[in-house]
């Protein structure tokens, strides 16, 4: 026997030991085909559906609350309190897939899960994952696609998935009605009214998004220019200050707030335009990022919230009613009215110090 | 011999100087030569430069103290690259070879974990560099009864390997949207956001290391005809190599703390240094001290100019220096020790 054929052999004997936990007493829904063209058979009803990444945890959470057995990562003491205790206190069971892989197959087996599903990005790496966890586990994984327009489609079909479409197809509509508004709005806005924006992340705010990279894609759908476009096409890339004292952004939008809270003191940035009007804004992180991070419904507040920053007359309304909408729809508790002011208190122009 | 020592380090100190003048005068932001003149000629005479003060910022504030960020951190590296070469009587020692690189990492990989403003971060990534040199300093004197150096690399391999293993370990912990990103960025190395204070907290500790290295030149040079030898010429061994250690590391451990990882530096340039000038440390570490300062500097400046993006200093060291140190290798029959 060569080393290949032992090593197919030692699979099957592995995927044959744990197949026992796939034949659970759930009725079987028969075959659904996920977004990368994959049939995967799935329960009528998955009662407990295990989020591969933090993207998926976010949208299983939305959609089907009761459903999540888990989180990838424990909340951070700052982001606890905008999600209600006995969500907040699920395990966290690590991640299965995207860089790295914290989650043990073991553990994830004995949380007994109907269904495992990854959102994200899809291409044969993916793919080629969640078939050998599949196999592996027995366990039915279903990849969906991340896409921003796809969000809808993902919310209809967790909801079909946890044998609720009603409740799927009610945060379908509401994250359609949501996009559309917003779209139509800044459709509206002329070119010229468009203001340079220059999307600042890192201890120093000098890394930055290529255009086309998904960190960009909620600043781009929200039709600001993004300086950094200029560069061409790509992820995450580093530039220096004397790049974006060139740029003189009229905008800049951080993710970081302890660059955030220094960069008014900054001599070196008072030249930049946007440092010196004021418009530098943190975009606000709990429970879940609101522009970048994690990739996955989290940021549908954040496109309100980017229309108040880059077109005030477009969106002259106050945006608590719509962020307290969107936390009680989608992470099931309102927030406080002072952590509503937290929340939005850094879309405001703030002049430097 | 002293002639071309005396050509050799006439023609570094002319290359760092055009290097100077070249990095002063190309980046990302347009600013004219006149304006770069009537700026030079301002700080010399103190009268008035009529330049907007957005370029005269881009020159002294952001193009200024990254230039001597770059001579400051290529000099620290190559010179203490070349204490440590002399030291360890071993050509492919590094600067971090007593674990300073894999301690910074670790302490500002920790600062970056915690989010804490870029000074913490730098201050961990120093402090955290020179205790994993005594912790190595520490075990190899604990260890007896093998060759001193010998253990003292070893031990240096090890607590360097554990080291990583702290970062890989923080890499998994750290959020993969946020930090890693910012983490891989600094494993990287670059002077992108090098300001005046960077300057003023590296630089002394910087000199701080240096001038020891300098007043101990000769006993160096004992030192590297091996430990009997050494103390038969009345050269205390012990001693001099824990101020040879100590200060080559406040050296690497500054120069790390502000630029992230920049490797190679340590590494190479001491041997084109001593392909120029022979292995007397006398000459081999100020020679050492400027060549890495032009290289970095000349580094940088493609680094901050041939992408509109910043390009990792530790990628473009090794892109730029590997084929110039083959070509150095194969024209020079100077001989090694």
């Amino acid at each position: 026997m060569n080393r290949r054929r032992f090593a197919a052999a030692a699979a099957t004997l592995v995927a044959a030991s744990a197949l026992p936990r796939a034949a659970s007493a759930q009725a079987v829904r028969g075959e659904v085909v996920d977004d990368a063209g994959r049939k995967v058979r799935v329960p009528a009803r998955a009662a407990r559906i295990f989020a591969s990444g933090p993207p998926a945890s976010i949208l299983v959470f939305a959609v089907a609350p009761d459903a999540l057995i888990g989180w990838t990562t424990p909340f951070r003491p700052a982001e606890r309190p905008y999600v209600a205790p006995k969500y907040a206190d699920l395990p966290a069971l690590g991640r299965l897939t995207g860089r790295g892989n914290t989650a043990n197959v073991e553990v994830v087996i004995a949380a007994k899960p109907d269904v495992i599903v990854d959102y994200g990005a899809i291409n044969d790496t993916y793919v080629s994952l969640a078939d050998r966890v599949q196999q592996q586990t027995g366990i039915p994984y279903l990849l969906l696609d991340g896409a921003f327009d796809r969000i809808s489609a993902s919310l209809r079909t967790i909801g079909a998935l946890a044998g609720d479409e009603a409740r799927g197809e009610d945060l379908a509509t509401y994250a359609r009605a949501t996009v559309d508004d917003v779209t139509q709005r800044v459709a509206r806005v002329p070119a010229a009214k468009r203001p340079r924006l220059y999307y600042a992340r890192g201890p120093r705010g000098l890394d930055t998004g290529l255009a086309g990279s998904i960190n960009m894609e909620v600043i781009d759908r929200m039709g600001a220019t993004n300086v950094a476009a200029s560069m061409g096409r790509g992820g995450l890339v580093q530039v220096s200050l004397e790049q974006v004292l060139a740029w003189n952004p009229e905008v800049i939008v951080t993710t970081d707030p302890t660059w955030f809270a220094s960069v008014r003191r900054d001599p070196l940035w008072r030249p930049v335009a946007a440092v010196a009007s004021g418009r530098v804004h943190l975009a606000p992180a709990e429970p879940f990022g609101w522009i970048d991070f994690p990739p996955s419904i989290n940021r549908l507040v954040g496109l309100r919230w980017l229309g108040r920053i880059l077109y005030p007359d477009a969106f002259p309304e106050d945006l608590r009613p719509a962020v307290r909408e969107f936390y009680t729809r989608c992470y099931h508790q309102a927030p406080t009215e002072a952590q509503l002011a937290t929340l939005i208190a850094t879309a405001e122009r703030t002049p430097p110090a | 011999m002293t002639a071309r020592t005396a050509w050799v380090t006439l023609g570094a100190v002319a290359a760092l100087v055009v290097a100077v003048a070249l990095a002063f005068s190309v980046g990302r932001y347009p600013v004219a030569p006149g304006d770069l003149a009537a700026l030079a000629w301002s700080k010399l005479t103190g009268a008035p430069s009529g330049v907007a003060p957005t370029v005269e910022a881009i020159v002294w504030s952001v193009r200024g103290p990254r230039i001597g960020a770059a001579l400051a951190i290529g000099a620290a590296l190559a010179a203490a690259g070349a204490a440590y070469q002399s030291l360890f009587r071993n050509p492919l020692v590094s600067p971090d070879i007593l674990g300073v690189s894999g301690g910074a990492a670790v302490g500002a990989v920790l600062g970056i974990f915690f989010a804490l403003p870029i000074l913490a971060i730098q201050g961990l990534a120093f402090a955290f560099g020179l205790v994993a040199v005594a912790l190595v300093y520490l075990i190899a004197t604990a260890v007896r009864g093998h060759d001193p150096l010998l253990v003292l690399v070893l031990a240096g391999v090890l607590v360097g390997a554990l080291l990583g293993a702290c970062v890989a370990l923080l890499k998994v912990l750290a959020d993969p949207y946020n930090q890693l990103p910012v983490i891989t960025f600094w494993l990287l190395g670059s002077l992108a956001g090098a300001a005046p204070v960077d300057l003023a907290s590296a630089l002394p500790a910087i000199a701080v290391g240096f001038f020891p290295l300098w007043l101990l030149r000769w006993r160096v040079n004992l030192l590297s005809l091996g430990d009997e030898e050494a103390r038969a010429m009345g050269v205390e061994t012990t001693r001099v190599r824990v101020a040879v250690i100590a200060s080559a590391t406040l050296m690497t451990a500054a120069a790390v703390s502000i630029a992230g990882i920049v490797g190679w530096i340590g590494l190479v340039i001491p041997h084109f240094a001593r392909l120029a000038v022979g292995p007397d440390f006398g000459r081999l570490l100020p020679v050492s001290a400027v060549l890495g300062a032009a290289f970095l500097l000349l580094v940088d400046t493609l680094a901050r100019t041939a992408a509109r993006i910043e390009v990792p200093l530790g990628v473009l060291t090794a892109f730029v220096g590997t084929p110039l140190f083959l070509w150095q290798l194969v024209r020079s029959r100077r001989s090694w020790q």
